[in-house]
Order: structure tokens, then C-alpha cells, then sequence
């Protein structure tokens, strides 16, 4: 087998037997080798990226300021980040089809506001939620639709499903919207604890980190294991080729941004459940912390390449420099928006450096 | 490779006879579209303007103050407020025409604000003439490089127009927090306040002072052959290279515009205050620009644009702020009735309704082939 | 053989606003056979693939499968009935792996989902009935040369047990050992009865893999024909629409002036190359000079053509225009140096759609003016009336927009642009494809008023009578490169260019 990069003819090349002639029949295994490995999994090579960074903030952190490694800031990481990681996982969906959805954080604020209205109402806790997470879904195929039916470029569609969403929150309300502290939605922010270390160096989890765990646990399987989760891919590969091989395109393109604004507002029920109280200015830049939490984890925002795994890496890299950020303390608030935004470039720009070389 | 067939060919259209289009400015002869658009807007600004009558018959009284020396009056307060869309809106005219988007001038307006209320407060100078100039033109220069660099990466380097620009937005109000240093800074400088707060022959100067910039800046475009060589590129890009025309300059040109009007849109904004609220100013500024530019009929696809259209846009957009306010809703719904109606026109716009339309008023005839694109 | 056509058409007519694009056109495929089909530009090759693969619907006529008639409305469509196209670009997707290309679809699903061991051994059975044993299906597509994925291509296609396969233009970027390989699976696949047509414009490869040929031209049936009985000029005359005899006895009609070949020349390339496009070239033109490129679809001209205005950019080689070495490195260079070019694709490097005719006629001038200097209104006008009386431009309003236009006013909109230049070098692609017979004459009328005013003129054009007409050289390309460059004298006929086209060998 002939390995080229490009794919354009080079006229004229020595030629090589063609392959075949052998008769046996092909077995199923190869001999296992990293260059195997990496040949099969390109993709591999930028979450192994994302995951070095993160291991090197680690390791930056835990010698600048100690007190990295152990089980109250691993708890809090985790706490603290399940719902960015829910909504970094959705967000993936639709980047990898070359798509973006710029409406998740006003989606956590109407549903959230939303929700936290009717659970005051004295609606059923459960109900609250499934309704909470439904309204996600609603605006979700929305952008969907007008993707899709109306050629909206997604940017624009979901930028004004954003401002939809985020102004319909304000005219629910514009103070916080308490939970009441007994409501069973509470619940999803208790505390577990699963290693008692000393004081109150505990190893903590909450019922919404192990939501974020399914959630994750869910995207991987379906973006490895279903007919839909390889159709994404190859939209995102290339969206006319998809179509003519038969696959189902629209249908894809439309149950990606359903299922980003599904997440969005699970993701919503986690941090209102563990912040106790949802407004209308909940989520505002959230948005772009997902969006770099993907493009981190190594997904291009073209489309046809990441994983699922890169964005929940990236989702802790953002946590983990929110955390050596709060610990420095000499690096002003107002430097992390910054940050980001200058992170999320650097590697907007790398991406679009690797793709001209490979192209 | 040449192709085989180009379908050209075959999605012939027979000529028709069209009515004459708009080449712009002060030789335009309005096209049916554009000038239909127009109408349409200045139809909703009468018809807001009419529900506000219907709630206060006072409402549209102007009067004339001598100690003042300024008009006063519900109108007044929409020309003022639309002093600064109406500068970012034709900045964004002239972005979305070749084809791509602005999100940062929200934040551009921010950096302005911080740079020029830095500056002042720094130079203490309050009735110095010297001062404001400076700051003024530290603050749209700051924003014009910044815009270069929008240009830059997205003509030469290749990024896509909304991701550069949505860093960029990110970026730039985090760069006006650093100038301020997190806080809100104010500044005191008459003349400065003068331009914001301002009146000459009883109108805002601010309000003037935005219409001469934009019928500055609409005169060079369509008196020069900018307005085309844009118009050209973000309609056929490909064969805007092969007729000659240097596509990195003109999309670097508009991005450095667009970014200069911002700042300009942000020192009016900071001087009816004299002061940066680096979180508030200009936030959210550039959904009202989108929103004024497709209602000024320009497609959000690139080519054809109009400048007077835009500028109607963002009067739209201001009277429709004001009234909100006037009539008692929560003023934080109204980003979300301005993306609504974002939506609808970018629907009605879109093929596909304008083929239903097409196909109703068409009698029974063969239907056109769908041309799959190869 | 007196087997059931696997697939007929009968009478099929498809027609779009203006142009019908296939008109009455008989067709078959025999099960266990290579069919070709040829045809020249606007033949209705592509539309013929279309109109089976259920992309567009017929107007008129019928489509018979296996004996059966058929409507065929879409891609899934004509899949169950048994027709898979492999096009020239491959459209698989070059991030997903091999095996997913192949399967993707069709995956072995469990109650888990798919089940991907059991997935990739069945695209590997499914590759290795093609001859491809070693390839790791895990890997991804991208990695395979383009000869390889198109096998990939074909074997996706068979997974689904097709009996009809169309290979459209399958061997553009093969070289000749891949194209081997290619054929080889197109032999295996023949012999176990699938039907496959085979469209391409290269004829040596047609008369090596083929044992029927189908002739279409202008959207209409010229013939079937058995390969092993037809003689390559008849079939290039089938193809372009002439007589062999009327061929023979066109003369070239001649303007008597000759073009002064003793001055330096006003432009000279030295091989002048670029990488898969066309293979380093020499080239020379004087002033007032026509020099046609002549040669079949594919051939070369155009990206020669190209390097020639700076439209694209050349690996090798050097051009020297008016003494001085110029580099040609984008379009503006070209238009600085006074070359003009006209693409012959109109629609998407041509005309500037929702631009006014007026704009689109002044807007070389007015790039090369540079955007502070606006060409005052008289300068407009004056090249505007000039164009649009002179070149016949229909509608004769400058106001209407050009995408309102017939195919043949914006061709010569464009040109009018080409012209509006002055330029010292002009070339023109194609410029009477698509145009009316009236339309053409006076296009070519222009050329010749052009090269008595000393422009250099290099005429490209599928029409072969057209090349000869007016040119005074003609260069011949064949497979991406030069093969032939003669004097027009009096006894060349359009005859004389053919059959140095079918007698020059593959490269």
C-alpha cells in the first residue's frame, strides 16, 4: 500500500506492483505497531496533544503553587466543570459537521430561568426537569431547521437563536430564581463522598458529575457505534460526498444541533442544581468556553475531525487554568477573557496551519 | 482539469427585460428591490413612531429650548441614539457585502471608549481641544489596526471571517479592561462631552456628525470604484481575481473600516457619559448592526450592498429601542424581538420561500431541474 | 451477442429553460460489457449519467431496467435498482477509514451498535474481490493514493450488488500503471456480468477497455458502434459533427495577410509547466499573430492557456513577454503586462452575475486603473456603446444585470471586458461555446479585425473548423502535453488536425 499525502496526480511516479496477488484469504488482525496505531488513529495524535497540555498545567501548577494533586481540588475540578463538559460534548456534535452553535449559554439561561419558575409554581420536581431539558431540544431544531431548510449560514442562526433565547430568559425574569433548598432538584447537587482523606481533603462527586460522565459515556458510544455517529464525520468530511454515498444528511445535520441544545440544557440542570438559583444573565460568554473547549480537545472547526474525549480534556484544561488563575492571584479577572479568547486563536491558528500543510 | 459539461449551459435563462439596478450614490438609479426595502423600513419607522402617538399624542412635540440652544423632543432622542448604528452599521455594510461578518465591533467600541477615557484622565485636561483630539484619534487608531488584523487573518492567513472576528470581539474586550485596568474609567473633557452632549443650529452633534461621516464614507465608496470592486468580490470572488482585482487589500480595507466607524460609534457612546463601563459599552452593538444591514435590504451572503439602506436600518433600530422603552416592555426583551425578526427576513429572503412565491404566481409549467452541485 | 440490455432508454428527452440537453436519445447496456460513451462539450454525457443515477427526471421517453420501466428519483433510488456511479472526484470521504467508506450504510450492527470487527472483514472481502489484499482498513481514506480510493469507490459500489456501474471520467489522474490496475478490475467485474459504462475522452484507453461505443452529440444519439469497427477518425468525426468527406474538403479560409514571424516574438515561453496540469511546454507568439490550441477534452489547452495570463501559477519554466521576463503570477500581473484572458467558464469565472452589464464591461479596466481612479462616466459610456453595438449584446441595455442575460450575450459581455483592455496578447477559451450560429460568426469576425490590429490572439476552442478558420499556427495538445505545432497552409482541413490527434501516440 502506497502512502501519498496529497491527493493531487503527480503525473508520471515509479510504479509499484499493484497489490494483490496473494491468494490466501485476508485475515481480520494486523500486527499491532505504533505506526499502525497512529496511522488509524490521526485523530488520536490531538487529543494526546490535549491531554499533554493538560497534564503539563498539572504538574506547572502543582510545582508553582502545590496543592494541585489531591482530592478537595480534583473533587472541585470535577464539580465545578461537569456542565461545561455536558456542554462541550453537544457542541462537538455540530463542529464536527462544520457547524457551530453559538446559543447554549442563553439556552442553560431560558430553560434554567424557565424551570426554576414552574419549580416554584410547585410544579413536579421531575417534571421540571424533563421540561427544562425539552425547551434545550426545542431551540436545538430550531437551529436545526434553519440551518438546514433555510440555508442559514449556523453562525447567524444560532447567534440570533442566542438572543431569542437569552431575551425570552429576560422577560421572565430578569432577578435570580431561587431553588427551594428542599426541592428534589437540589438533590443533584449533593455531595458524595467517596474517599475520606484529612480535614476536608475529600474526594467528592456529585450526582451531576456522574450525569456528565453518562453524557460523555453516551456521545462516545454513539459517535463510535451508530450509523448517525460516523454520518457526522462524514458531513463534516465533505457534505456532498456524504450525500451521494446515500447517507442521511439532513436528517444528521438537523439532530446534531437537537441534541447540542438537549445537552445545553442538561447542562443547565447541573449548575442550577448545584448553584441553587438561575437568571437571565446565566451562561452569557459560556458559548465560547464550550467552543474552546472542543477546538482545545483537538476538533477542527471545519468539521470531520476530533473526538469527543479531546473536548472533555479541553473542558478541564479551561477549569484547571480557571483554577491556577484564582490560585496566582496576580493575574487580574479581567486577563481570563483574554486568555481565552488568545488560547482559542492559537489554536484556530495551528489548525488552520497543519491543515494547509496536509492539504 | 476543465470539466465536462458546464451546467451553464444548461440553466440557461432567457433575458428579461429588468428594471435599471442601482450602481450607487449620486448616480444611482434605484433598483425595484432595494428601493421596495427602503420603503418597507421607513414604512416600520413611521408605523412605530404611530403607535408611540397612539400611547402619548405628545409624543412627536419638539421644542426648542434658547437657554439650550437645542431642540428637545422625543425625535431628538432617536437621532441621538442612532448616532453610533448608524456608524457601525455601515461599517458592517461594507464587511457583510464582501461576503463575511464583523463581530467585534461591540468590543471595538469598548476599546475606544477605554483608550480615549484613559487618555483623558490621564492628561487632565478638561477644556483642552488638544486633548480630545488626541484621545480621539488614539482610540479609532488603536481600533483601525485592530481592524487590519481582522483583515489580515482573514484575506492572507484565511480564517473564516466569524470565528476571527468572535476572537477578536473576545479579545478586544478583555484588551479594554487591561487599558483600564477593570475599571470603569471617567474623564473630564469639555469638548470631548461636547461632541456626545453637543448641539449646533439646535440639532445633537452627535446625530451630525454620524450622517456627514456616513455620507463621507458612502461619496468615497461610490465615487471611487470601491463600491464595485466590494460588490464584485463578495458576488463572484473567483472572477474578481481573474478581472484583476486585488481581493487581500479591498477585504483588509473593509475590516480597518469597519473597525474605525466602531471606535468612532464607541466615542460617541462614551461621551454622553464621559465615562467606559468596559463590561457594557457596545454590547451586543453588533446584532443591531446585522439586524440594520439586512434591513437595508443587503443580503447577508455578500454582493450587492446599500449604504442608505443600513443607515434607514439602524434609525429602525433605534426608534424601535425607544419605543420598547416608551411603551413599558422589559428593555431586556428586545434583543430577542430583533432576532426574531432577523429570522423572518433572512427566511422570506432565502430561496426557498422565494421559490414557493415564485411557483405560486407562475401558472402550471415544467418544473426546473435540481442542479446537483458536483 | 443477443443478450437483454441490462438498461435502455428510449426516446429520452430532458430539457432545462432554453436548452434541451438530451433530445430523443436511444441508449443500452448490455449485462458483461464495457460500454463508452463520448461525446464533446454540451454532448449530454453528464446528463445522460444523471438522468440514470435518478438526479434528474425525464421529460419525454422511458428508462427500462432490466425489461421493467422505471422512474428514477434519486441517488437511493437508482441504487436499489442496481446503478452505482463512481465519479471522477471520488466522492467518498477522505477523514473516515477505508472500511467506513466502503460500509458505511451497509455496517454489520449488533445490539451494541455497529459491530466493527465483523464491518471491516466484510470491506475487506469486498476489497479483495477487487485485487486490493493489503490495505488496512482501519486507516483512514486520505492515506491512499487517488487511483486506490477510486477502487475503494468501486468496491462501495458493489458492496450493493450493483449490475449497472457508471465510471465517470475515471482515469483523469491515473497514471498508466494505476490505470492498468483500474482495468483489470474493470475486466474482472465485466466477466462477472455487471454492465459498465465507461465515459471518458481518452481514446486510446476506450479502444484498449471497451467493446461498444455510444456517440452522443449535441444532446442527441449519433450512433453504436463496436469498437473493434470503428476507426478512430470516424469516431472523432461522429463526435464533432461532420462527414469524413465534408472534412476533407473544407478549406481553411485564409486571411492573406501573414502575420510577421521575422520580430521577435511578443511573448516566448520556455518551458512553461505546472505540475498535473500540463507537462513543461515551449511557446511562441508574434504580434498579430492566431495561434489555436487544438485537442480533445482534457487535452491541456486551457491549462496552458492558464499559465500563459498569470491565472495560474506555472512550477517550471520562464516567460519572457516584449524582451523582458515577466512572471506571471496572478491574473493582475497578466492584465499589467496586457494579457487578457477568457476563461471558458463563464458561469463561475466569467461574469460577475448580479453586477450590471455595464460593470461587468468596464471592470478589468477599471482593476487595472486601481480603485482611486473612477472611469468617469464618458470613459464608461464610450466603452459601453463601443461593446454592445459592436459586439452585438443583446439585451442592449447596460443597466440589466448580467445573470439576466442569455449564455451567449454574457459570453460576449465578457469579452467585451477582454477587450475593453487593449490588450497587446488575448487569449480566448471556448468563446463561441453555448452561441448561436450568428452570434459566432461575429465573434469571429472580431478575432480576425483583432489580429489585423496586432493583438496576438490564441483561440482555443473544441470546434476544430473554428481553430482552423482563423488561425495561422496551430498547437496540438494531447493528454497534457504538446504534441504537434503546424503551419495552417492552404490544404489544412480540420481533417488534417484530427488525425494527428488520433495518430499521435499516448504519452
Amino acid at each position: 500500500m502506497r502512502t501519498t499525502e496529497t491527493l493531487e496526480s503527480t503525473g508520471p511516479v515509479e510504479p509499484t506492483p499493484p497489490p494483490g496477488g496473494s491468494a490466501a484469504e485476508p485475515t481480520g488482525g494486523h500486527p499491532p505497531s505504533i505506526n499502525r496505531y497512529l496511522a488509524r488513529h490521526r485523530d488520536a495524535t490531538s487529543t494526546g496533544a490535549a491531554l499533554l497540555i493538560f497534564v503539563a498545567m498539572v504538574i506547572y501548577g502543582q510545582i508553582t503553587y502545590g496543592a494541585i494533586l489531591q482530592p478537595s481540588t480534583i473533587s472541585n475540578l470535577l464539580i465545578n466543570n461537569a456542565h461545561l463538559v455536558i456542554l462541550a460534548v453537544g457542541l462537538t456534535f455540530v463542529i464536527l459537521t462544520g457547524g457551530i452553535d453559538l446559543s447554549v449559554g442563553a439556552v442553560i439561561a431560558f430553560s434554567s430561568v424557565a424551570g426554576m419558575m414552574l419549580a416554584q409554581a410547585g410544579w413536579n420536581p421531575y417534571l421540571v426537569v424533563l421540561i427544562m431539558v425539552l425547551i434545550g431540544s426545542a431551540i436545538g431544531l430550531v437551529s436545526g431547521c434553519l440551518v438546514e431548510f433555510f440555508d442559514m449560514q449556523p453562525f447567524i442562526a444560532t447567534l440570533s437563536m442566542m438572543f431569542l433565547a437569552r431575551g425570552l430568559a429576560s422577560t421572565l425574569s430578569t432577578v435570580p430564581e431561587r431553588l427551594d433548598p428542599d426541592s428534589p432538584i437540589k438533590e443533584l447537587a449533593h455531595q458524595w463522598k467517596l474517599i475520606d482523606g484529612d480535614k476536608v481533603n475529600d474526594l467528592v462527586v456529585t450526582p451531576g458529575v456522574v450525569i456528565a460522565a453518562i453524557v460523555v459515556t453516551g456521545g462516545l458510544l454513539a459517535v463510535h457505534r451508530t450509523r448517525f455517529g460516523r454520518t457526522v464525520y462524514a458531513v463534516g468530511g465533505s457534505e456532498p460526498s456524504a450525500s451521494l454515498m446515500g447517507l442521511p444528511v439532513r436528517r444528521t445535520k438537523i439532530l446534531v444541533y437537537v441534541i447540542s441544545g438537549t445537552l445545553a440544557a442538561i447542562g443547565g440542570v447541573v449548575y442550577t442544581a448545584r448553584l441553587g438559583s438561575a437568571q437571565n444573565i446565566t451562561g452569557i460568554g459560556w458559548e465560547l468556553d464550550a467552543i474552546a473547549a472542543v477546538v482545545i480537545g483537538g476538533t477542527l472547526l471545519t468539521g470531520g475531525s476530533g473526538s469527543i474525549v479531546g473536548s472533555v480534556i479541553g473542558a478541564f484544561v479551561l477549569g484547571l487554568m480557571n483554577v491556577l488563575i484564582t490560585r496566582d492571584g496576580g493575574i487580574r479577572p479581567e486577563m481570563t477573557t483574554i486568555i481565552t479568547g488568545g488560547i482559542l486563536f492559537v489554536f484556530v491558528l495551528l489548525q488552520r496551519a497543519i491543515k494547509g500543510r496536509r492539504g | 482539469m476543465t470539466t465536462d459539461e458546464t451546467t451553464d449551459d444548461i440553466v440557461e435563462v432567457p433575458p428579461v427585460r429588468e428594471a435599471r439596478s442601482t450602481t450607487g450614490g449620486a448616480r444611482a438609479v434605484p433598483s425595484r428591490l432595494l428601493r421596495s426595502q427602503h420603503i418597507w423600513a421607513v414604512a416600520a419607522i413611521v408605523g412605530l413612531l404611530c403607535i408611540n402617538v397612539v400611547k402619548d399624542p405628545g409624543y412627536l412635540s419638539i421644542t426648542y429650548s434658547s437657554n439650550t440652544g437645542a431642540f428637545v423632543g422625543n425625535l431628538v432622542d432617536i437621532a441621538r441614539a442612532a448616532a453610533p448604528l448608524i456608524m457601525i452599521a455601515t461599517g458592517m455594510c461594507l464587511v457583510i457585502a464582501t461576503g463575511g461578518i464583523d463581530l467585534s465591533v461591540g468590543s471595538m467600541m469598548a476599546v475606544a471608549g477605554a483608550v480615549a477615557m484613559e487618555y483623558l484622565s490621564s492628561a487632565n485636561a478638561p477644556s483642552s481641544i488638544g486633548a480630545a483630539a488626541a484621545a480621539i484619534g488614539l482610540a479609532v487608531g488603536l481600533c483601525a489596526v485592530l481592524g487590519a488584523v481582522n483583515g489580515i487573518l482573514i484575506s492572507v492567513v484565511g480564517l473564516q471571517p466569524f470565528i476571527t472576528t468572535l476572537v477578536m470581539m473576545l479579545a478586544g474586550r478583555g484588551l479594554a479592561k487591561v487599558i483600564t485596568g477593570g475599571q470603569n474609567t471617567t474623564a473630564v473633557n469639555e469638548r470631548y462631552r461636547w461632541i456626545a452632549n453637543g448641539y449646533v443650529l439646535g440639532l445633537p452633534v452627535v446625530f451630525l456628525a454620524s450622517a456627514a461621516i456616513a455620507v463621507a464614507v458612502a461619496f468615497v465608496i461610490r465615487r471611487s470604484a470601491l463600491g464595485m470592486m466590494i460588490e464584485s468580490i463578495g458576488i463572484n470572488a473567483e472572477a474578481s481575481r481573474l478581472a484583476g482585482l486585488n481581493r487581500r487589500a479591498l477585504l483588509i480595507t473593509v475590516y480597518v473600516v469597519s473597525a474605525f466607524l466602531a471606535g468612532i460609534a464607541g466615542i460617541f457612546s462614551t461621551g454622553t457619559v464621559m465615562t467606559v463601563d468596559v463590561s457594557q459599552t457596545g454590547y451586543q452593538f453588533e446584532l443591531d448592526a446585522i439586524l440594520a444591514v439586512v434591513i437595508g435590504g443587503t443580503s447577508l451572503a455578500g454582493g450587492r450592498f446599500s449604504l442608505a439602506g443600513a443607515a434607514i436600518g439602524a434609525l429602525l433600530i433605534a426608534t424601535l429601542d425607544k419605543t420598547v422603552v416608551f411603551l413599558g416592555v422589559p428593555a431586556s426583551a428586545t434583543p430577542a424581538f430583533k432576532a426574531a425578526v432577523i429570522i423572518v427576513l433572512y427566511v422570506a429572503q432565502s430561496r426557498r420561500v422565494r421559490g414557493w412565491a415564485a411557483g405560486l404566481r407562475r401558472s402550471r409549467r415544467k418544473s426546473v431541474r435540481q442542479v446537483v452541485a458536483t | 451477442m443477443t443478450t437483454a440490455p441490462i438498461v435502455e432508454m428510449r426516446g429520452v428527452s430532458i430539457t432545462f429553460p432554453g436548452v434541451k440537453a438530451l433530445d430523443e436519445v436511444d441508449f443500452r447496456l448490455l449485462p458483461g460489457e464495457v460500454h463508452a460513451l463520448m461525446g464533446e462539450n454540451g454532448a449530454g454525457k453528464s446528463t445522460l449519467i444523471k438522468a440514470l443515477t435518478g438526479v434528474y427526471a425525464v421529460d419525454a421517453g422511458e428508462i427500462l431496467i432490466d425489461g421493467e420501466q422505471r422512474g428514477l428519483h434519486g441517488t437511493a433510488d437508482a441504487q436499489t435498482a442496481g446503478i452505482s456511479v463512481v465519479y471522477q472526484e471520488v466522492n467518498l470521504c477522505p477523514n473516515l477509514t477505508i472500511g467506513e467508506n466502503v460500509m458505511l450504510g451497509h455496517e454489520v450492527r449488533g445490539p451494541f451498535g455497529i459491530r466493527w470487527k465483523a464491518t471491516h472483514r466484510r470491506a475487506e472481502q469486498a476489497l479483495a474481490r477487487l485485487g486490493l489484499h493489503d490495505l488496512d482498513t482501519r486507516v483512514p481514506l486520505a492515506s491512499l493514493s487517488l487511483a486506490v480510493q477510486q477502487l475503494v469507490a468501486i468496491s462501495r459500489a458493489m458492496i450493493t450488488d450493483s449490475t449497472v456501474l457508471i465510471l465517470d471520467e475515471p482515469t483523469s489522474s491515473l497514471d498508466a500503471t494505476e490505470v492498468e490496475q483500474l482495468f483489470g478490475v474493470i475486466r474482472q467485474l465485466r466477466d462477472r456480468g455487471v454492465a459498465i459504462l465507461f465515459v471518458s475522452h481518452f481514446l486510446d484507453q476506450v479502444y484498449e477497455i471497451s467493446e461498444r461505443i455510444t456517440v452522443l452529440r449535441n444532446g442527441r444519439f449519433v450512433g453504436e458502434f463496436l469498437t473493434a469497427e470503428l476507426d478512430r477518425t470516424d469516431l472523432i468525426a461522429n463526435m464533432i459533427g461532420k462527414e469524413l468527406s465534408v472534412l476533407r474538403s473544407i478549406d481553411a479560409v485564409r486571411h492573406q495577410r501573414r502575420a510577421d514571424r521575422t520580430d521577435a516574438p511578443v511573448l516566448a515561453a520556455s518551458a512553461l509547466g505546472r505540475k498535473g496540469a500540463i507537462a513543461p511546454t515551449d511557446f511562441e507568439i508574434h504580434t498579430g499573430e492566431v495561434i489555436g490550441f487544438a485537442g480533445l477534452l482534457g487535452s491541456g489547452r486551457t491549462e496552458l492557456a492558464r499559465l500563459l495570463c498569470g491565472a495560474d501559477k506555472a512550477d517550471s519554466g520562464t516567460v519572457v513577454f516584449q524582451g523582458r521576463k515577466a512572471v506571471l503570477n496572478s491574473p493582475a500581473a497578466g492584465l499589467a503586462h496586457r494579457i487578457a484572458y477568457s476563461s471558458e467558464n463563464r458561469r463561475d469565472e466569467g461574469v460577475v452575475a448580479d453586477l450590471t452589464v455595464r460593470e461587468n464591461l468596464v471592470l478589468a479596466v477599471q482593476a487595472r486603473r486601481g480603485w482611486m481612479r473612477r472611469l468617469s462616466r464618458r470613459e464608461e459610456n464610450e466603452i459601453v456603446d463601443t461593446y454592445v453595438t459592436g459586439l452585438g449584446i443583446r439585451p442592449a441595455d447596460p443597466e440589466v444585470r448580467v445573470r439576466n442575460l442569455s449564455g451567449g450575450n454574457q459570453q460576449k459581455v465578457l469579452l467585451g471586458r477582454w477587450l475593453a483592455t487593449r490588450p497587446d496578447m488575448l487569449i480566448l477559451d471556448e468563446p463561441t461555446r453555448g452561441i448561436d450560429v450568428g452570434a459566432k460568426a461575429e465573434i469571429q469576425a472580431a478575432v480576425v479585425a483583432l489580429s489585423d490590429g496586432g493583438v496576438a490572439v490564441v483561440y482555443i476552442s473544441s470546434e476544430i473548423d473554428e481553430v482552423v478558420r482563423l488561425s495561422d499556427r496551430i498547437v496540438i495538445l494531447k493528454d497534457r502535453r504538446k504534441v504537434d505545432e503546424i503551419d495552417v497552409g492552404p490544404d489544412t482541413t480540420t481533417a488534417t488536425i484530427v488525425d494527428i490527434i488520433a495518430g499521435a501516440g499516448a504519452a
